[in-house]
């Protein structure tokens, strides 16, 4: 915020002072070119023959779509029930090991702010920076194809989730609560359960039901690289171009994604 | 029967919160310690049951320096002083009676308590507690159901149910209305002259102190700057204690308060 | 009253009150959990012998993070790291362009009916598909390359954040916002005084975030040929190059850290 000269000598108001201004011009400016840079380097690679030509091959594929091969449907029942149990299953698993590295990772309740911590921050920070598609993919070279694969793949990418979470809300908690339970003579792990455990309950049931639902959506895509579930439908699918049976399928998917949502809004309204 | 010796806390800030405290208080003596905020009170309390660690001195209770104990004797010890908090500090997801119970966990071992199953002296004794400050009919409803005069009911009972010979008690009516203020503090002095239980409370309100206690205390800046009889504060010592104010209201309040109950 | 309340429950055993109080719901939900456990744990086909086998080429894995190889294919990796880190930066740049007069259209309390249910309707359907499906679609009508790549995180990028905007919108204070109208401001105008400055820092702290999620599902579009450091990562598993796949999850992961700890700086900066 300034006040500035004008020529004629009177005395305006402006929100910025000059230097401020030329920074955050340049600043749009570098803004501007960086993203001009990375458009070409897209443009650069794509073929753009195929693009204007876009319209029509959508077009054709949705011409392919309709009306989706219902029939379809009685196939895919197994695959359905098999992406259900990677997303509960998985979310169970990693509800397991998330706790305890939660507890560890707070700073409230690790033993050591040194060496277990930073140890937890990086369990947390690994499994969540790589995608479930990617622990998938990694578990299938290890103890080959199926929907095992896919339930560690997904335990594996929600531990850093529910960890994260879990563990902003034990540093969140109401530490004389804490205190009045360790006053009466409780020992560390009474303290743990009568102080900590019951005022991170609804965040913790709140996490497991909000990492379920997205769970849902990461197994229906799972089979893409051969860990079971419905994804392995639509891969088989695509590769035919079957659009009709594909049609069936995302509906599918998109129905149990919608379904997945009701659920956890439900609970989580219950919960509250 | 408790003793502090030169009791000493300096936080890693380099403030000095006491400053070498002796103090000694007998079996069955309920007394305030007064002083302005940062005065050190919470910290004296917490320092004979080291929620917060002293970093000098000592803190006799019956035969035993708690200062110098290890984990383990500490919560042994800790079993015998009951501690009532401001805000009252009660687990407010658990049940009242969870709240009462957990009491007793320095008594239990880890299962017995994760499955709830509290041995039947420790429930009867509950049950009773519970009868004693009237709140037998919500033993099943979450603490956070409750008033906050009914919350610190509670505290009082889950601090009486470790059978405590001290209790310690920090600013028990903060948050509460005058009314509810007094009765608490009754409530804190009848079930302390019951049990013969010698008591340390933590109070701002210096005319409640007053009402209530046999001895007062006064701190200041880590320091005992006062020690005697409730009616011994005149308005140089509370000067002394909280600096120039005029006191003659706050005391006269108090008489004619007392004047009240008497004619009541 | 109480002493004689007191007198009958003396000596009865003490237990903790049901979270459900209903009894036949309650054994319903135990029962049907446990059976349902039984049954999904049943249908799961584990080969034990291949995941012991495989126990092996686990360890060969972790192993491999200890010595990553960045040289062998640096070639593949510099171009799919850039590649991705391009798509990333140039789809949540559109992104969000886009996802502001969304968001705004999207928020009841200012955009009128018809305007509503269009932009719900397109966050709707953001939301509703998978980013790797979408990129399917994509690829399978704009060809392979990260056109299809850039496409999909922007499409993704609009249904996440216009729908924690509009969110936003719909509880912001409306006395402030009422405040700017009642000086006689005109639509833009209020948007700009009013409404604007409520969540510009939000929608910064919330810009980062999806610059984060973007790079990590960048990461993957190149599975099914959307762009980015997905195939490089694919062919690298399928040939069992461990050190070279496990070079390149350790960048994944730097750069995401890096992207955190950045966006922890400007949200800090912003609020």
């Amino acid at each position: 915020m300034a006040t500035r000269t004008l020529p004629d000598g009177t005395r305006t108001w402006r929100r910025f002072t000059p230097s401020q201004s030329v920074v955050r011009w340049m600043g749009w400016l570098i803004g501007v070119a960086v993203f001009v840079w990375c458009w070409n380097r897209i443009s650069e690679s794509t073929t753009w023959f195929f693009v204007w030509d876009a319209p029509r091959i959508a077009g054709d594929i949705i011409s392919r779509a309709t009306p989706p091969k219902w029939p379809y449907v009685n196939e895919l029942w197994w695959p359905i029930w098999d992406t259900l149990n990677i997303a509960t299953l998985g979310t169970l698993g990693s509800l397991v090991m998330a706790v305890p590295v939660a507890f560890l990772a707070a700073r409230n309740t690790t033993p050591s702010r040194f060496l277990v911590r930073p140890v937890a921050l990086l369990i947390i920070v690994s499994t969540r920076s790589i995608n479930s598609l990617i622990w998938a993919l990694l578990l299938i070279a290890i103890i080959g194809p199926g929907v095992f694969a896919g339930i560690v793949a997904i335990a594996i990418r929600s531990v850093g989730f529910c960890a994260k979470l879990l563990y902003e809300a034990i540093e969140e908690i109401e530490q004389t609560q804490v205190e009045a339970i360790a006053a009466t003579g409780a020992s560390r792990w009474q303290v743990m359960l009568y102080g900590i455990v019951p005022q991170i309950m609804p965040a913790l049931a709140g996490i497991a039901v909000f990492r379920w639902d997205i769970n849902i959506r990461e197994s229906t895509v799972l089979g893409l690289v051969g860990a079971g579930g419905i994804g392995l439908q639509l891969s088989a699918s695509l590769n035919v171009l079957a659009w009709a049976q594909v049609a069936v399928i995302l509906l599918i998917i998109l129905a149990a994604v919608g379904l997945g949502e009701w659920v956890s809004a439900k609970v989580r309204g219950a919960i509250i | 029967m408790l003793r502090l010796e030169k009791l000493t806390k300096t936080y890693k800030t380099g403030d000095q919160a006491l400053k070498q405290v002796d103090l000694e208080v007998p079996q069955g003596q309920v007394l305030a310690l007064i002083g302005p905020s940062g005065a050190g009170k919470s910290t004296l309390i917490r320092c004979i049951n080291r929620l917060v660690e002293p970093t000098g001195g000592a803190a006799w209770l019956g035969g035993v320096n708690l200062t110098a104990l290890g984990q383990r004797a500490l919560r042994r010890e800790r079993r015998r002083m009951g501690m009532i908090f401001q805000e009252y500090a009660l687990v407010e997801r658990l049940t009242v009676m969870e709240n009462v119970l957990s009491g007793r966990l320095g008594y239990v071992g880890f299962w017995r308590s994760f499955l709830r199953r509290f041995p039947q002296s420790d429930v009867d004794e509950a049950y009773r507690l519970l009868d004693r400050v009237g709140l037998l009919h919500m033993a099943d409803k979450r603490a956070d159901e409750l008033s906050g005069g009914q919350r610190q009911r509670v505290g009082i009972c889950r601090a009486l149910i470790q059978n405590p010979a001290l209790l310690l008690v920090d600013e028990p009516t903060a948050s509460l209305d005058p009314k509810t203020s007094r009765q608490i503090m009754r409530l804190i002095v009848e079930l302390c002259r019951e049990r013969d239980l010698a008591a340390i409370i933590n109070i701002h309100d210096v005319a409640l102190a007053q009402m209530f206690v046999m001895r007062v205390i006064g701190l200041e800046l880590g320091r005992i700057v006062f020690d005697g009889a409730p009616d011994a504060l005149t308005p140089d010592v509370l000067t002394q204690i909280y600096g120039e104010e005029d006191w003659e209201a706050t005391i006269q309040t108090v008489e004619e308060e007392e004047e009240e109950a008497g004619t009541a | 009253m109480s002493s004689s309340e007191l007198d009958t429950l003396i000596g009865t055993r003490w237990k903790k009150p049901p979270f459900i109080r209903r009894v036949w719901l309650r054994s319903a939900l135990v029962l049907g959990g446990f059976l349902y456990l039984v049954l999904a744990i049943a249908s799961v086909e584990v080969n034990w012998s291949r995941v012991y086998e495989g126990l092996e080429r686990g360890a060969a894995f972790v192993a491999a993070f200890t010595t990553p190889d960045f040289t062998t294919r640096a070639a593949d990796i510099r171009e799919g790291m850039l590649e991705s880190i391009v798509m990333t930066v140039a789809a949540s740049v559109v992104g969000i362009l886009i996802s502001i007069p969304i968001g705004l259209g999207a928020a009841r309390n200012l955009a009128p009916l018809p305007v509503y249910l269009v932009c719900r309707g397109i966050i709707a359907v953001s939301r509703a598909l998978q980013e790797i499906i979408v990129a399917i679609l994509l690829v399978a009508i704009f060809g392979f390359g990260p056109l299809a790549g850039f496409l999909t995180l922007s499409f993704a990028t609009i249904g996440f954040l216009s729908k924690l905007l509009a969110e936003d919108i719909e509880s912001m204070d409306r006395a402030q916002a009422e405040a700017v109208r009642a000086t006689g401001a005109r639509w833009t105008q209020w948007i700009n005084y009013g409404v604007q400055p409520q969540f510009m820092p939000r929608l910064i702290g919330l810009s980062m975030y999806r610059l984060d999620i973007n790079f990590r599902e960048s990461a993957i579009l190149g599975l099914v040929g959307a762009g980015g450091i997905g195939a490089t990562l694919n062919t690298a598993f399928d040939r069992y190059e461990f050190d070279t796949a496990a070079a390149i999850l350790i960048l994944i992961i730097v750069i995401v850290m890096a992207l955190e700890y950045l966006s922890g700086i400007v949200r800090s900066r912003v609020q």
